[in-house]
């Protein structure tokens, strides 16, 4: 039945792709700035890879925003709970994670990488039954009880792994840079960026071709009329919670190794930067979340190398001068 | 003819205003029951309660003779239940089609149905792939009806389907709720309209402060001009 | 009851508890002699302010700022720097005065007008995102803050311990700068806390409460919402900024760990929700309770680490290190926010403060 033939269609709304642009025209501006064009190239690598982390850690959080109107101020802790989960596995292991194969290597990383997901998933399901269930709907009491959840995360991690800093290496085959000319582009990075590719479509598909997907993108308009359709949210909105804090894991581990090491503060730094990139894309937007991830690696790479000093607040510059241009982000999604 | 739906002694708190302050009637399997009242009276506030949307203090809503009132809203749904709520609510993001295999929940949509909905909303065909957020407003209004009656449903739900329409749309619209009638649906419909309640209602009730103050056949209150005005009041001239 | 501006305590055990608390605070210097008692009364005291006016943001308009020891950090650091390029004399305190307060009152403004231009469920984040950068700033900025060792300064001559002016003979210790300075803080605080009283009990206060229960109605009453919020921000900065004078004046010391880290802003989360949001007087009560568990539980957890270590038991020396304090404050706060969001004030007044 599917196939029925739309006689006529309406005018399409301007699709709106003015912030599309945003990281390219930026990226195109400072070929002049940087000056030397394989610093240029190496930058916007960088920057590209650092968005994808971003946006994979950020991506959660702007869909729990959407569907259930939870802000979930705790959203960091499973980015640092995805990092320590990861050592667990790669630490004991490291003979193979530094073994000359890439084959040997992967067969450390990947089952790290979904043992982090694997918990850090789990984790989503304890805190959305404790924490955010029972103050459902009441905004301030949110925001207390998932910072008081953050708090007790990190300090539960202090203690179960010590507050020193643990080493993460890379494995022996990610390390290293391809070179194209004058050009040296890191592997990892490369990596990082077509995993982040790769999620990005993953969750555009499923928003768009699936079921699941349509009752996420209805419920974000309008969660009474799902329910009023006969579907249970709170399920749907659970399943989301925990894609999310898998994601966010996920994006620990990926960090740790981009970084080389794992900290319980990596969660505050973290979500203080992931809350300006959903900020800037606009609350429960995929897009707007992919989008702002990018400009604010942008910021971070361009702006560091540019001016070292300013790098400290461009962040907040970035998210002003957004925000002065779209009071709701980039793509407002929400009618709330 | 029995009752669908019974609701008795129903109380509705929405946070500290007392709204529904005891309501009672019944719904009779097959027929077009019109909820009437002045604005603020509790109608859409009733709907809610049925579909459980708010949930009653005290009393008991039976649907078929099961109670219904301390269910949740997707259960409520899943017992046969089709909602077509004031705002109309359609999905402004999704398409006319998304819109429509979201509302058909136990599977893939049924052709001769549709062609069944087509036949009166041609311009759900014509603009099936189009973004429900393009629409005019009747056209949102028939999508939103189209939800509720893409599969069949025990009983339609439907708050003031005309709000807001050109008179020529409310026309159509109300030929089109006769169709859904000749199909056997069981509709409560909350009305504004007089001229629509006439054409369409078998009973009627009417609300005031949060309980109902009359009811009985449509055609009896239709054909009694001074009960007419001493129930609905000037409200009633304002909408012939 | 002029000067609790007609809003009584409203409960018998609470007037108790707030009199001794006020009490024991004025006489501690007397009947707490010691250097430990003496600095976790004064702590009380410029918390109990700094609470106050967190409360006046979080319990009467409802919305969460995590900015809030930002302009902590601002007094703090006014003092701090004035003092220390300046010199130790009075015209470098007006000039942290001078320079400070005006300075936490503009940067209120801004983020206010500009959280209030975007979207309401913003704010937190923003605060918390600008918070964030001015910690980073301060830390950076080693020439002017001394980056994450702080400045040290001397007080005016007055306020210093060296300057006595009762001998040990009359009380068995002496009466000196110190014990000035601390009346000056407690009085300062004082002063703070009943201000706020007043300003919640003014009909503007009452405007912020509509604000909360209900911001359209509010608008649609003829308030101008956006308004009546930046001018709560801005009475709450500059009051959390002279209580960061008071505290960098009583440390002699301004640095990110006392003034602007993290881990003070939930502090006066918890603080404010254990007392009870939305009383200033809730305020006091959290300061105090949260103030002396700090001080003397620490040691009864270190004595239980080291008990738990002896026995032999696993992970539980971990738990229960004085380190792990922050554990059992999040727990201890998520407990609070679930089971008594009307705090202490609340419970002891015995009907259900204003929801959220």
């Amino acid at each position: 039945m599917s196939e029925i033939a739309a006689t006529d269609t309406l005018p399409k709304p301007r699709r709106d792709i003015a912030p599309l642009l945003l990281p390219v025209v930026l990226a195109l501006l400072m070929i002049p700035l940087v000056g030397s064009a394989s610093s240029w190239v190496t930058l916007t690598v960088a920057s590209l890879a650092m968005g994808m982390m971003i946006f994979i850690m950020a991506s959660g959080l702007t869909l729990v925003f959407g569907l259930m109107d939870v802000l979930n101020f705790g959203h960091g802790a499973f980015i640092a709970i995805g990092a320590y989960v990861a050592t667990l596995v790669l630490l004991p292991l490291a003979s193979w994670a530094q073994a000359d194969s890439l084959l040997t290597n992967l067969a450390v990383l990947v089952p790290a990488a979904l043992l982090s997901m694997g918990v850090t998933g789990a984790l989503g399901l304890v805190v959305e039954r404790v924490l955010v269930l029972p103050v459902y709907g009441q905004h301030l009491k949110q925001i207390l009880m998932t910072t008081g959840g953050l708090i007790v995360a990190e300090q539960t991690m202090y203690a179960l792994f010590g507050p020193q800093i643990i080493p993460m290496p890379l494995p022996a085959a990610l390390r290293g840079s391809f070179i194209l000319g004058d050009v040296a582009i890191s592997k990892y990075r490369l990596l990082a960026l077509l995993i982040g590719l790769v999620i990005f479509v993953a969750i555009e598909l499923v928003l768009n071709r699936t079921k699941i997907g349509l009752l996420i993108r209805a419920g974000v308009e309008n969660r009474e009329m799902v329910e009023a359709l006969g579907y249970r949210i709170r399920r749907l909105f659970l399943g989301v919670f925990m894609t999310g804090s898998a994601l966010a894991g996920l994006g620990g581990v990926m960090w740790g190794l981009y970084r080389e090491q794992v900290h319980a503060s990596i969660g505050d730094e973290l979500t203080v930067l992931v809350f300006i990139v959903v900020i800037i894309g606009g609350l429960g937007s995929i897009t707007g979340c992919f989008i702002g991830a990018i400009l604010v690696a942008m910021v971070a790479n361009y702006g560091g190398f540019l001016v070292p000093k300013l790098a400290l607040v461009s962040n907040i510059l970035l998210m002003v001068a957004v925000l002065m241009w779209r009071p709701r982000g980039l793509y407002a999604v929400t009618s709330r | 003819m029995s009752a669908l739906l019974k609701l008795s002694g129903v109380e509705t708190y929405i946070g500290r205003y007392h709204i529904l302050q005891g309501v009672d009637f019944e719904v009779p399997e097959g027929q077009t029951t019109m909820l009437l009242g002045r604005n603020g009276a509790g109608k859409t506030t009733t709907l809610r309660t049925i579909m459980g949307l708010w949930q009653a203090k005290t009393g008991s809503i039976t649907l078929s003779g099961e109670p219904i009132e301390k269910l949740a809203t997707p259960d409520i749904a899943q017992r046969g239940v089709g909602y077509v709520p004031e705002s109309m609510a359609v999905f402004s993001d999704l398409t006319v089609k998304e819109n429509l295999v979201l509302a058909a929940r136990n599977g893939p949509l049924d052709d001769a149905q549709l062609a069944w909905i087509f036949g009166f909303f041609p311009a759900l065909k014509k603009f099936w792939l189009s973004r429900a957020g393009s629409l005019s407003g009747g056209q949102k209004q028939m999508l939103s009806i189209a939800r509720a009656i893409v599969e069949p449903r025990k009983l339609l739900l439907i708050d003031e389907p005309t709000k807001g329409l050109a008179p020529a749309i409310v026309m159509s619209l109300i030929e089109c709720l006769k169709e859904i009638k000749r199909r056997g649906a069981t509709i409560l419909l909350v009305e504004q309209n007089f001229h629509a309640a006439r054409e369409l209602g078998d009973q009627v009730l009417v609300m005031d402060n949060g309980t109902i103050v009359h009811r009985g056949d449509m055609a009896a209150l239709a054909a009694d001009v001074p009960l007419q005005e001493r129930l609905l009041g000037l409200s009633l001239e304002a909408h012939q | 009851m002029m000067i609790l501006s007609g809003d009584p305590p409203r409960s018998r055990t609470l007037s108790i508890l707030l009199v001794v608390i006020v009490l024991a605070l004025l006489a501690t210097p007397f009947i707490f002699p010691g250097a430990k008692a003496l600095n976790v009364a004064a702590k009380i005291c410029i918390f109990a302010a700094l609470v106050a006016s967190y409360d006046l943001l979080l319990g009467y308009t409802g919305s969460v700022s995590f900015a809030h020891t930002m302009f902590y950090g601002i007094g703090s650091y006014a003092i701090a720097i004035s003092l220390y390029g300046l010199g130790p004399n009075w015209a470098s305190v007006a000039v942290a005065v001078a320079a400070g307060l005006p300075l936490a009152l503009l940067l209120a403004l801004a983020i206010g007008l500009f959280s209030l231009r975007v979207e309401a469920i913003f704010f937190a984040m923003i605060t918390l995102a600008v918070a964030s950068a001015f910690l980073v700033l301060a830390s950076q900025l080693s020439w002017l803050t001394g980056g994450e060792d702080g400045r040290s300064f001397q007080l005016p001559e007055l306020l210093r311990p060296g300057t006595v002016f009762i001998g040990k003979e009359w009380f068995g210790f002496p009466i000196n700068g110190r014990i000035l300075t601390y009346y000056l803080v407690l009085s300062a605080c004082a002063l703070m806390i009943l201000a706020l009283l007043r300003v919640v009990n003014s009909p503007f206060g009452r405007v912020l409460q509509a604000i909360r229960e209900n911001r359209f109605r509010a608008e649609a009453l003829g308030y101008r919402t956006v308004f009546h919020l930046t001018y709560a921000n801005c009475i709450a900065a500059v009051i959390a900024a002279c209580a960061g004078m008071l505290n960098a004046l009583w440390l002699r010391y301004a640095g990110p760990d006392t003034s602007l880290a993290f881990s003070i802003m939930l502090d006066i989360l918890l603080m404010v929700v254990i007392g009870g949001m939305g009383t200033i007087y809730g305020a006091i009560i959290g300061a105090a309770i949260f103030i002396l568990a700090q001080n003397y539980l620490q040691a009864l957890m270190s004595i239980a680490s080291t008990a738990a270590s002896e026995a032999g038991l696993p992970l539980l020396p971990g738990l229960l290190h004085p380190d792990r304090w922050l554990l059992w404050l999040g727990l201890l706060f998520i407990a609070s926010v679930y089971f008594f969001p009307t705090g202490v004030v609340g419970r002891l007044r015995g009907k259900p403060a204003a929801k959220h």
